[in-house]
């Protein structure tokens, strides 16, 4: 670790804050319909639907208007993925995903997870990737904004069962943040020199003779929403660390701040909108702490350079340079790999399978936490908000006190479904790594023998139903079962989990919001942040440190024994 | 039918303007305005195009500095069943995904180190790089190839030295991401030196 390094990273850090603070209090004012200036679209798109933006749902009508959005996206993805074949808009005739491949692959991006069996440039037609994914991108995205508005109003309303309109907050979520910042970023984009263009693929004849296929495509457009949606699914099959979408460090850098600022931002929207923006800063700071440490650590597990590999007479100055390319620099790679998984965006910038084995652990545990730091666009927040009423109920525990969160009453109802939400994932993630360990037909798609080998499928399914998107790369993804089984924890990992936490909304929502008073307990100190950080740590790790000790953390120390496998 | 028509109508309007419309515009422009760059950053020598300014390709002639190790992989010429080895295949893009203690990992590298002179070597020159594609080197690591390329091209070692000082890049604002040459634009250099 250098201090160059150091400053590379408190840099990036440093501008997605700043630019977190305003964006924060305009997604507020989008949440309360007071941004307008593309108004005729956004009317338009409501008179042919039918919509009427003021009226409220429930959290049933909430979560049913979401999750009809949400499978009408499927729909349409499955079948542009099917028929790309013969669809227009495919230069280099791509022909139709196999529907084992299309099933994963736009319930993938339906789910915000952009987990990818294919290989863009490969398997995905011009179309495809511009009208399909590329979409589903904008869609996930503000289906995530429009949930956390909706978890945020029942703190912030009391006594009331709407929730607030989602066809309004989702079309507004598109229009107002998701499309204006995806139109910046891919504009820098293409002065950095990513690719958007619709002619095809151009064989260049090397300087030695040889024909090389250089793949093109519009992609700059695509990969600016590929961050800000926190989706992560790359046009190119290797994604950001290929040089069309990772041309050079400022690219990354840019990228590293696409994805995580709109989850800082609504950690702020959500004080603005609950009338206390400390609540706000509070779940910010633990955020950000969890980043820095995060980066920290996956920065000197790779600096340190691989000792088999230093045995073997490598130069270890320049760090474990397996699955890196040279230009990002390794303080900017390790600060991406920390945002990414903490933000459940699954974009890479160097591959996760070559990292070491506790440089590799480090994205694994941030998504297995719960991807609450900060988490996905929207699901980010509500997963942390579901976290601070169980860090409250802890409190009141302590104290023997009725917890309150913001002048609610948490009751037995809301910590049952926060328990709920909260279990999906290690069931949804040991359940199916444990069934794929021992059944053969899963077990052959691993690369890696020993301890890695684990966790390669340990990072699928935590990829899968974080819905993070990365991947241990060496697993052989685009099978039947694997698409099959991905598939379905990806479906849990969104739509088991966000249907309690709407249940609790509409709980608290319903409740009157209590005066505070001098017994309340604050929530917006450092006592606050501390206690919910350690309950994140506790709660969501504690379940998954047996089969961490199985995988990275064996393999680091067989690793530095000198064994390989 | 209360959710489907709204359902419906949100997603296929989306997929018109998110979709088409704005991208079809923000190509037309980009290509207006930056036509290089949106284009994949071509280079052109003598009319035909010799590869991107960004895509690594393969060098393996003594007279040429030589890239890192790709594990970029094609299907076989025979048996289309089968991949074979295609270093700097652009088509397909990818790494070795070679876990940290794997064995295979190590028989590369070592196989590597042997070919490549006196120990300790530039970790970029005997590892394979996350794209398959990577464009650059070290400085350490052409700097270990001067020689050879001098000799190769009857050229002093000081003129090839030079060229290559001209291609190496600093840290962007001598602050972002690590120093590197990028080989194809320092071959090119070398070709033009003649």
């Amino acid at each position: 670790m250098t201090l160059i390094g150091w400053a590379q990273i408190s840099l990036v850090l440093a501008l997605i804050v700043a630019a977190a603070v305003p964006l924060g209090r305009y997604i507020a004012a989008v949440a309360d319909g007071r941004v307008a200036w593309l108004r005729p679209v956004e009317a338009l798109l409501y008179r042919a639907g039918g919509i009427d933006p003021s009226r409220g749902q429930d959290w049933k009508g909430y979560a049913l208007a979401m999750l009809a959005a949400n499978a009408a996206g499927f729909l349409l993805l499955f079948a542009i993925l099917r028929l790309q074949g013969v669809l227009p808009l495919n230069p280099q005739g791509v022909s139709g995903m196999s529907s084992w491949l299309a099933f994963n692959t736009a319930v993938s991006f339906v789910t915000n997870t952009n987990w990818q069996a294919y290989s863009g440039e490969v398997a995905a037609s011009y179309l495809s990737q511009m009208a399909g994914l590329a979409v589903q991108n904008f869609l996930s995205g503000s289906t995530g904004i429009a949930l956390a508005l909706a978890v945020t109003r029942a703190f912030a309303r009391g006594g009331v069962r709407e929730l607030g309109n989602f066809w309004a907050d989702f079309t507004r979520a598109t229009l107002y943040v998701l499309l204006p910042l995806a139109l910046v970023l891919g504009t820098a984009f293409v002065a950095l020199g990513i690719p958007q263009t619709f002619a095809g693929y151009v064989t260049a004849t090397t300087l030695e003779g040889t024909e090389q296929v250089i793949p093109l495509g519009p992609a700059a457009f695509q990969i600016a929403i590929k961050h800000l949606g926190t989706n992560g699914g790359g046009f190119f099959g290797v994604n950001s660390v290929h040089p069309f979408e990772g041309p050079d460090a400022i690219a990354t850098a840019l990228q590293i701040w696409g994805q995580t600022v709109i989850p800082f931002a609504l950690a702020l929207t959500f004080g603005h909108m609950v009338g206390d923006i400390r609540q706000g800063r509070a779940l910010l700071a633990v955020m950000v702490g969890f980043v820095v440490a995060a980066t920290a650590a996956i920065y000197a597990a790779e600096a340190a350079g691989n000792p088999l590999l230093t045995a073997l007479g490598v130069d270890p100055s320049m760090g474990n340079m397996e699955g890196k390319d040279i230009r990002f620099g390794l303080p900017l790679i390790a600060l991406f790999s920390a945002t990414t998984t903490g933000v459940s965006c699954g974009a890479v910038n160097a591959m996760f399978d070559s990292f070491m084995p506790l440089g590799g652990m480090v994205p694994m545990f941030l998504i297995q936490l719960g991807e609450v730091l900060p988490g996905g666009v929207g699901s980010g927040l509500y997963g942390m908000l579901v976290f601070a009423l169980l860090a409250v109920f802890v409190a009141g525990l302590m104290v023997g006190r009725t917890p309150e969160y913001l002048g609610k009453k948490v009751q037995a109802r809301e910590i049952k479904l926060a328990m709920l939400a909260v279990l999906v994932l290690p069931a949804t993630i040991l359940g199916f790594t444990a069934v794929s360990l021992v059944l053969p037909m899963a077990a052959s798609s691993i690369q890696d023998a020993g301890p890695h080998g684990l966790s390669e499928m340990l990072y699928a399914y935590t990829s899968a139903a974080g819905n993070n998107g990365s991947a241990f790369g060496g697993l052989t993804a685009d099978t039947p079962w694997l698409n099959t089984t991905l598939g379905i924890a990806m479906l849990l990992g969104r739509f088991a989990y966000v249907v309690p936490v709407m249940a609790i909304a509409g709980s608290l929502a319903a409740k009157a919001k209590a005066p505070s008073s001098a017994g309340t307990f604050p929530t917006h100190g450092p006592l606050f942040a501390g206690l919910l950080a350690g309950v994140i740590l506790i709660l969501g790790g504690l379940q998954f440190l047996p089969s961490l000790f199985l995988g990275p953390i064996a393999e680091h120390f067989t690793l530095l024994a000198g064994k390989t496998f | 039918m209360s959710l489907l028509r709204p359902a419906a109508t949100l997603v296929v309007g989306f997929t018109l303007i998110l979709g088409l419309a704005v991208p079809a515009a923000f190509t037309q422009l980009a290509g207006a305005l930056a036509p290089t760059r949106a284009g994949g950053s071509l280079i052109e020598r003598e009319g035909r195009v010799i590869g991107s300014a960004l895509i690594g390709q393969n060098f393996a002639e003594d007279r040429y500095f030589h890239p890192r190790p790709s594990a970029t992989s094609a299907t076989g010429p025979e048996d289309s069943s089968k991949t074979v080895d295609a270093p700097y295949n652009a088509a397909a893009g990818a790494a070795s995904q070679r876990g940290p203690s794997s064995q295979v990992l190590a028989d590369a590298v070592q196989e590597r180190v042997a070919e490549a002179g006196s120990a300790p070597v530039p970790a970029d020159a005997v590892t394979s790089s996350g794209s398959g594609l990577d464009p650059d080197i070290s400085p350490e690591n052409a700097a270990r190839q001067v020689a050879r390329v001098a000799r190769a091209r009857g050229l002093s070692e000081e003129r090839v030295r030079t060229i290559l000082a001209e291609n190496t890049a600093a840290p962007i604002l001598g602050f972002f991401g690590a120093p590197r040459v990028n080989v194809l634009r320092l071959n090119l250099a070398l070709d033009a030196a003649r």
